[in-house]
């Protein structure tokens, strides 16, 4: 025995099957994520991990997995927001105008935009939080007037196209600094880096949680399976860098993921959101305002809409009045498929990020098969109450 | 012998681990107003609930006689059938329907579903007219006050041709000349031939209207009193109600008492909703540093209330007053305030005001003290998990560890996490309220342990409690309110379950 594996058992290490048993919802969020792609590779005949189809896979859900980061926040706080899609909408429509019609710098604009997504998530979170309106009915409003506002300042008619930077968001890449021939350098070097740091991360939070006596999985087991995350993260990066390398979107969206995942887990005003939403009463009574946090939840959901307003926008090259047209059911719904509830206080962000992949790949992977929408949509609902089901179902067995 | 309408024998009803009800008997006469008097948890609402089939059949032991028959009540339709209808304490009305709809709400007067509307309205007429209760039958329940509700239910109740009506404290929540009418009606009902209990605390109003007394005390019957066969005096009521031996529950404390540390002066409050009716009178109370105060009332005496309202404006409106700590005034006007300046306050109702209880132990405990573990917004979650253990073996919580959600703990192990998230935010003064509510005998001596911990590092203990002994036992000097005033004040010498009553009832006689 090593001893490695002495110290673990001193400090109380649990069976695997009891450290599955207990982190349940996740792993099974995991497996289900992996089974559906390795069921798309298989019957689209392995065009699924195809560089190019990987790529477009990332462009393609970039912006519902952001504005899912936002979404779950607002979901955990124990409220919804139905107006991202219009959001997104007017954003883009926003965008248009500042850049295509009023020539504007592209960073001016970028941060025009995000102030006012700021601005709207405020004045609806002013209500919410303030006046006590329930956000179904504030959003719901919001969404209206948005929709409207998009089409009044588009006049009905696309705008484009963008300006060569402001269509690098989307359509851009990271900038290669050495020649390794067919492989992008920035990127495979870039995507070793982060899987060697998730690695010791995860080998960190293990030591540290021995220490003080949590339990953890077994040695093997925990090996074994930053090993497997680690080599998925080196195939798909790999993948990508064989291609055109990691897109700009993509580095954006990690960026926000890591930071979120960060300010949920360990951050204070994360703490005090999931209180909120498991006990608003017991939470304004521990001396935090509530009020305020429900406030900045919907100026976050703002700001984050408006980033994803851009990146469609940009994406499309052009400003539309149907852009973002029921993008909030795909954001709701990849937050509950993540294990969100829809009564407040419980999500993830990796259970969003995981959901909103669910849905992108069942989308792409339907798509590159020939489905008509029509059985798409069959498709997307059922996993969604299948999802909250097995939920549920592990909850009343418990 | 007397005509006797309903006898229950030997009722026995156990929970999980309490006894509630042990071998009571109750026998009322045909025609009578009977009163049932007790403490709060003597098992009052307990023993009606077997009566109307709350608990069904089966569920408790003993037997249930009514007009002579042998009854075994599955639900509460199963007793309404017969004519035994409860009126409880929280009103069963929906507000936004009219006082119409609610009388005949689950027994409309209707033919395949269609309401006959004009039968309705003169039948409900006629039933208002019964009860003495001058208004429109459409008039919506949230438009008139809580005195003609009370009202509206009793007519609902005569809807149902009632033969033995159970009233649970109706005159809790009224003013002195709506009780007076309510008293009246059932007075004038009796004159009819209707049969009534009353569960009341009210003393003056059970020797205004009752025919018969039983006194619970424990889950067990104490005595049944004839008013009319003998003068039952509000000292035999007391003795009765709270005459229990005394027994070493509570550790002993000996700590020098200091100086005043918290003082509230002439403090005043409206009700959270209705802006006109004044729950708090000039209330002033002081604590001092290794001083426990208690504060006695019955429900609804308006503890809680002034103590959520002190504690950064938590509970009503239009809130006066002045707090100092330590000699200095402080602003207590948000809850965050209020920790600041050195208060803490542990709710009644832990389940709703007290946890987060999808969260677990340790994210409990540090809620109200984020502060004190994160350096720039950020938690250290090592120093989280040392502080959530620390608390966890102080306080004896038990548990499989500090990451059990707190949903699952026992009641007693809630209290302590709830006890845990306040210390944590390291008051000088401390106010629990009901700390042992609903908690077991072993646990409540640990609670009365911490309390003198407390005490003993100089901190204020304000305790509220409905449990006169408990108060007895552990306060330096014990305050009394009643209907919102602070109506005396007794050191520990003077205190006494029957000084605390006799307070109270000739108090609320003025």
């Amino acid at each position: 025995m090593s001893s490695a594996e002495k110290t673990a058992e001193a400090s109380g290490t649990v069976s695997v099957m009891d450290y599955v048993r207990g982190n349940i919802r996740e792993y099974g969020m995991l497996i289900a994520l992996v089974v559906i792609m390795v069921f798309f590779q298989v019957v689209t005949g392995g065009i699924l991990f195809k560089a190019v189809n990987l790529t477009n896979l990332v462009l393609q859900n970039s912006f519902i997995v952001i504005m899912a980061l936002g979404m779950l926040l607002v979901i955990v706080a124990g409220h919804i927001d139905l107006s991202v899609g219009s959001i997104v909408g007017f954003i883009g429509a926003l965008s248009a105008i500042l850049t295509v019609n009023w020539g504007m710098n592209f960073s001016v604009a970028i941060l025009a935009c995000l102030v006012v997504g700021a601005f709207i998530g405020a004045v609806q979170g002013y209500f919410i939080a303030y006046h006590r309106i329930p956000s179904f009915i504030v959003t719901l409003a919001g969404m209206l007037v948005l929709r409207g506002l998009t089409l009044l300042v588009l006049g009905g008619r696309n705008v484009g196209p963008f300006p060569k930077d402001f269509q690098s968001i989307s359509t851009g890449f990271i900038p290669q600094f050495a020649d390794f021939g067919g492989v992008h350098s920035t990127s495979i070097v870039l995507t070793v880096l982060i899987a060697v740091f998730l690695f010791a991360m995860a080998f960190r939070r293990r030591k540290v949680n021995m220490a003080h006596g949590v339990d953890v999985e077994p040695f093997g087991f925990f090996i074994f399976q930053n090993l497997v995350i680690a080599a998925a993260i080196l195939f798909l990066g790999y993948q990508l860098s064989s291609y055109k390398g990691l897109p700009n979107v993509l580095i954006v969206m990690l960026l926000l993921i890591a930071l979120y995942t960060f300010v949920t887990t360990r951050t204070t005003i994360g703490r005090r959101i999931y209180a909120l939403g498991g006990n608003e009463k017991a939470t304004r009574l521990s001396g935090i305002n509530t009020e305020r946090l429900s406030f900045y939840t919907f100026i976050n959901m703002g700001v984050l809409a408006a980033l994803a307003g851009m990146i469609v926008a940009a994406r499309l090259n052009s400003a539309t009045p149907k852009a973002g047209v029921g993008f909030e059911l795909d954001v709701i719904a990849a937050c509950f498929i993540g294990g969100a509830s829809a009564s407040g206080g419980v999500g993830k962000i990796t259970g969003a990020v995981i959901g909103a992949f669910i849905m992108g790949v069942m989308n792409n992977g339907m798509s590159i098969m020939g489905l008509g929408i029509d059985y798409q949509q069959m498709v997307k609902g059922a996993v969604l109450l299948a999802a909250v089901f097995f939920d549920v179902y592990n909850k009343s067995k418990a | 012998m007397d005509n006797i309408i309903l006898e229950m024998r030997n009722i026995t009803k156990t929970f999980p681990g309490v006894k509630a009800l042990e071998n009571v008997n109750l026998k009322v006469r045909q025609g009578e107003i009977h009163a049932l008097v007790g403490e709060n948890g003597a098992g009052k609402s307990t023993l009606m609930k077997v009566l109307s089939g709350v608990y069904p059949a089966g569920s408790y032991e003993g037997d249930i006689a009514f007009e002579g028959e042998v009854r075994n009540f599955r639900t509460i339709t199963d007793s309404e059938h017969v004519g035994i209808i409860i009126i409880h304490q929280e009103l069963a009305l929906v507000p936004l329907l009219s006082i119409a709809e609610n009388i005949f709400l689950g027994n409309e007067v209707q033919s395949g579903g269609v309401i006959d509307w004009a039968q309705t309205f003169s039948r409900t007429r006629e039933l208002l007219r019964k009860v003495g209760l001058n208004e429109s039958p459409e008039t919506i329940i949230d438009d008139i006050g809580v005195g003609k509700q009370q009202l509206v239910e009793i007519a609902k109740a005569l809807s149902k041709r009632v033969k033995l009506l159970i009233l649970d404290e109706p005159t809790a929540s009224l003013n002195e000349k709506d009780s007076d009418a309510l008293l009246n009606l059932l007075m004038e009902f009796r004159n009819q031939g209707m049969t009534s209990i009353i569960i009341t605390h009210k003393l003056n109003e059970v020797r205004k209207v009752a025919d018969q007394i039983t006194v619970l005390r424990d889950g067990r019957t104490v005595e049944t009193m004839d008013c009319h066969a003998e003068d039952v005096s509000e000292d035999k009521i007391i003795r009765n109600m709270v005459g229990r031996a005394m027994e070493d529950r509570y550790p002993p404390r000996s700590v020098p008492i200091g100086d005043t540390i918290l003082e509230v002066k002439n403090w005043n409050a409206f009700h959270q909703l209705h802006s006109d009716r004044q729950v708090l009178h000039d209330i002033n109370v002081k604590v001092r540093k290794g001083e426990v105060v208690g504060i006695a009332g019955l429900m609804g005496a308006g503890r809680t209330e002034f103590a959520m309202s002190v504690f950064g404006r938590s509970y009503g409106q239009r809130i006066s007053g002045e707090v100092s700590m330590s000699g200095k005034p402080v602003d207590v006007s948000t809850v965050r305030k209020a920790i600041d300046a050195g208060l803490a306050y542990v709710t009644e109702d832990r389940k709703h005001l007290g946890l987060v209880l999808n969260n677990n132990i340790m994210h409990n405990t540090t809620l109200a003290n984020l502060a004190g573990i994160s350096n720039a917004s950020v938690i250290d979650d090592i120093k989280e998990l040392k502080v959530a253990n620390d608390f966890r073996s102080r306080l004896r919580i038990r548990s499989s560890s500090v990451f059990q959600e707190t949903v699952n703990l026992s009641g007693g192990n809630q209290q302590k996490v709830v006890l845990s998230k306040w210390l944590f935010s390291n008051p000088e003064v401390l106010i629990l309220d009901e700390p042992t509510r609903g908690i077991d005998v072993g646990a409540k001596y640990e609670i009365y342990t911490i309390i003198n911990q407390l005490a003993a590092e100089g901190k204020g203990v304000l305790m509220i409690s409905s449990e006169m002994p408990e108060l007895l036992g552990t306060c330096d000097r014990i305050y009394v309110m009643n209907e919102g005033r602070i109506v005396a004040e007794l050191p520990k010498g003077e205190a006494s379950q029957e000084t605390i009553m006799r307070a109270i009832m000739r108090s609320g006689e003025k």
